[in-house]
């Protein structure tokens, strides 16, 4: 009968349990090259700027005289173009997204140098 | 003459998520005349090409719609590239092609869904939507986004699929085509469904041709027309004929989307099978000169790309004509005379994408 052409999946489907991931229980599984957010080595970073001229979205933000690197985490689009011209290939695509947030999000990293200590500045 | 009544329909409706507004002028319970008005989401993305330059306006490209996005940069990518004679690799030709068509079979997926969900058919609205997620998983894996993958680059593509996951794929492939058998022997033969698709919203092949419809829409009314016949990427190494219906109702347009996915993951098998070894991008040097239309199929019907370059960073202009602009007029020859009740379903037959039509 046409017009329960549907049974035989539903019935495969209450045998089957849900398809879906009961997620605060179980996190879905991530990929390879999953696209969360932007990391950085900032200890390799020579702070050329590259990133910060190339970002679409002008995320990001390279001060060479403070020696810091920072980026608007909901202004990034995660399209990885920085970590692709990234001369020093310190910049790479992490897996897992930021937390979410109300607000602006702005991750500033400095480098630790010799004359200036992380708490200094 | 009965007296006339005008029935808002959106900007917001249950049926379409996104905004396109019609002032419906009914006559009892059939539509008479429907007034469309766009408008709602203008982005100013073809304006940004003054902003961006030709390689950042990649990643904006592909973001004038959620759905086909990865043809968006495609279209673009070969506009430029057509601009700068370069030529690209065979394997990215293929790449392309593979995610091309993963993307059809994800859109028309997606339009099954919401065209269930449109005729109330909760749990086949649920089916058709698990299916799309083993397609986003394989979009994933292979690229790293679920919806805009940023994998298309001016001069080829930035990320290879390696030999395992090409075989994973022809796994998932495999298991999709059973279950997609399944659903579609539901949308085309279950009683319940076809009342609500039979006979609705019939376009004619010269209506059809003289209103400027494409894509599934006009294939559904006799219209021989499919982009990908011209062999861009590597459609020209694939054998494959567009899928058409001499009906030109809402059920053909519905059998000619059904045919279109079996015939994508053909398409997918027959690259995997054919894809040549070597480099995925070629160099691209120096900034482009002057101007170039490209025309490439999407889910929804053709879509042409129009980019002129002044020798700088940045285009002078880019310009883009969605299919559902085209469907525009062709829906509403559909829509007259029809019954209040089937407008959503009309609507949806269409496919619209007004983010994309509106950019």
């Amino acid at each position: 009968m046409s017009i329960l052409r549907m049974s035989k999946t539903l019935i495969k489907n209450l045998l089957h349990g849900p398809f879906t991931i009961a997620y605060p229980l179980k996190k879905k599984e991530t990929y390879e090259r999953t696209r969360g957010s932007i990391g950085i080595s900032i200890d390799d970073c020579i702070f050329c700027g590259m990133c910060e001229r190339r970002c679409p979205t002008n995320a990001i933000r390279v001060d060479k005289a403070r020696v810091s690197w920072s980026i608007e985490r909901l202004q990034c689009i995660q399209c990885g173009y920085c970590t692709e011209v990234c001369p020093k290939k310190c910049l790479d695509m992490e897996n897992q997204y930021t937390e979410p947030s109300f607000g602006t999000v702005r991750d500033v990293h400095i480098k630790c140098t010799n004359t200036q200590s992380p708490s200094e500045s | 003459m009965g007296n006339r009544t005008i029935v808002p329909f959106g900007p917001q409706h249950p049926v379409l998520p996104e905004p396109i507004h019609l002032d419906l002028v009914l006559e009892d319970e059939t539509v008479v005349e429907a007034v469309p008005r766009i408008g709602y989401v203008h982005r100013g993305l073809e304006k940004l090409v003054e902003k961006r330059d030709f390689q950042q306006y990649t990643y904006v490209a592909e973001r004038i719609c959620g759905i086909c996005s990865f043809m968006h940069g495609m279209g673009y990518c070969m506009s430029i590239e057509s601009i700068m004679g370069a030529e690209i690799p065979d394997r990215a030709k293929f790449l392309r092609t593979i995610w091309a068509e993963f993307s059809r079979l994800h859109s028309h997926l997606m339009w099954l869904g919401l065209l269930a969900d449109a005729f109330g058919f909760e749990s086949l609205f649920m089916q058709s939507w698990k299916l799309r997620e083993e397609v986003l998983d394989v979009f994933e894996e292979t690229t790293g986004g679920r919806v805009i993958f940023s994998v298309c680059d001016i001069g080829g593509v930035r990320k290879d699929i390696k030999k395992e996951t090409l075989e994973k794929i022809l796994g998932v492939l495999d298991r999709m085509e059973k279950e997609l058998t399944e659903i579609a022997g539901v949308f085309l033969n279950d009683s319940t469904v076809k009342l609500r698709t039979r006979g609705v919203g019939k376009l004619s092949k010269e209506a059809a041709f003289e209103l400027g419809a494409l894509g599934p829409m006009a294939r559904a009314s006799g219209i021989e027309m499919d982009m990908r016949t011209q062999g861009y990427a590597a459609y020209s190494q694939l054998d494959f004929k567009p899928i058409i219906d001499l009906e030109g109702d809402s059920y053909a347009r519905t059998k000619v989307r059904l045919g279109e996915m079996f015939q994508a993951m053909d398409l997918i098998r027959q690259c995997i099978g054919k894809m040549p070894e070597g480099d995925i991008k070629v160099k691209i040097t120096g900034s482009p000169k002057g101007e170039y239309f490209t025309r490439l199929e999407q889910p929804r019907g053709e879509v042409l790309y129009y980019v002129k370059a002044n020798g700088t960073k940045f285009l002078d202009r880019v310009r883009v004509r969605t299919p559902t602009f085209a469907n525009v007029p062709a829906l509403l020859e559909t829509l007259k005379n029809c019954s209040l009740a089937d407008v959503p379903i009309l609507i949806l037959t269409i496919d619209p994408c007004i983010s994309c039509t509106e950019r």
